[in-house]
């Protein structure tokens, strides 16, 4: 799956099918920093992620 | 995962509350929890007159957006820092949201009024950036709410920026700071605005949450000069102790105000402290614990090192 990320924008292939949960661990990201979006939905720690997926990991923390 | 409330499919889980929500009930949860905050710390009612200051990022466009929904008179105030594309952005998303809703703006421009952005400025005093910046922005909150006739003055400062602040002023021992530290502060003198901050009971990733839900469009990037800053190793560090014991921030930080508010007959009340020490600037007559307030200092300094036509008084 394709993984988007902020804080530089960037993405990355993630092998799926998987959890987001293993998802952010593989990427080193705590749940607690970060929202997971896939098309215009949130998804929680539990939804299972497919190759064909494209997801934004986005950072809490933002603005300033 | 399913909501824990109507059983529809979640969209966020909240470790700290056993808990998970749909869109629905998310947004239900997070406006009860402002709503609370409001009458718990005695913010401001449906007939007050209040100024959110807006920074273009997810707190302050949620807060003003939360507001609304619940019925209360918000209007909003920028301040444009001049810090390039990150604050075209930023100015950008608050227009576009404010003209979508209806929403009167104020709008205060740093170039324009003290004749050089914040980078310029924070450079001519030789002060750090962050620090500089914060001077100016209460100055402006405090003056513009006061100037305009607003009651009070509200900010988008979360669980995760109120847990990060203690645990910084705890570490360095600034104990002077703690007072200053809660929800609500008086407007204890003529010149001072109420201040109040409508979203302490909520995490930054439950506001993150609320503003995709919502469609409120805020600025993603980090302000390029936090990179760095001691707060956001403070949320860092924080937040691995959130992942670990979920209910952490919240223990930390209420837990901080229900001390406070037991020590509370033993101290003087803010109000009777800042009527003891505050006095009108002699410059500016923004109330003020010096002779000159911090903010006239500042533009002074300024003015004395840097190019005569450059910065404004």
């Amino acid at each position: 799956m394709k993984v988007m990320l902020n804080h530089p924008v960037r993405e990355v292939e993630v092998k799926g099918p998987r959890r987001v949960r293993e998802v952010l661990k593989e990427l080193n990201l705590l749940p607690e920093s970060v929202l997971v979006v896939r098309g215009d939905d949130l998804v929680t720690e539990e939804e299972l992620l497919r190759d064909e997926d494209r997801i934004e990991i986005r950072p809490v923390i933002s603005g300033g | 995962m399913r909501c824990r409330k109507c059983k529809a499919k979640a969209v966020l889980d909240i470790p700290r509350h056993h808990t998970a929500f749909c869109k629905a009930c998310l947004t239900e949860f997070v406006c009860a929890q402002v709503e609370r905050a409001i009458a718990e710390e005695r913010m401001f009612t449906t007939t007050d007159r209040v100024l959110v200051a807006v920074s273009g990022g997810k707190d302050s466009l949620s807060l003003l957006d939360i507001l609304r929904k619940l019925g209360y008179q918000a209007d909003a105030f920028y301040v444009d820092l001049g810090i390039g594309e990150y604050s075209r952005q930023s100015k950008e998303k608050v227009e576009r949201y404010t003209s979508a809703h209806g929403i009167p703006l104020h709008v205060h421009e740093l170039k324009e009024d003290e004749g050089a952005g914040i980078n310029d400025l924070a450079d001519l005093v030789r002060r750090p950036t962050c620090s500089v910046c914060g001077t100016l922005k209460r100055y402006h909150f405090n003056r513009t709410a006061v100037e305009k006739g607003y009651h009070v003055l509200a900010t988008g400062h979360n669980l995760d920026d109120e847990a990060a602040r203690l645990l910084g002023n705890i570490l360095h021992w600034q104990t002077e700071y703690l007072e200053k530290q809660g929800p609500t502060l008086p407007d204890s003198v003529e010149g001072f605005a109420k201040k109040v901050k409508p979203l302490y009971r909520l995490a930054e990733r439950e506001i993150a949450a609320y503003a995709i839900v919502n469609g409120i469009d805020y600025i993603v990037e980090e302000c390029p000069n936090a990179q760095g800053a001691k707060m956001l190793l403070y949320k860092d560090i924080l937040n691995r102790l959130e992942s670990e014991s979920p209910g952490t921030k919240q223990a930390f930080y209420w837990g901080f105000l229900a001390r406070q508010e037991a020590d509370k007959q033993a101290r003087p009340s803010m109000a009777e402290h800042d009527r003891a020490v505050l006095h009108p600037c002699a410059t500016c007559g923004q109330p003020t614990t010096g002779e000159i307030c911090s903010y006239c200092k500042l533009m002074a300094r300024a003015k004395k090192d840097g190019p005569a036509t450059t910065v404004s008084p």
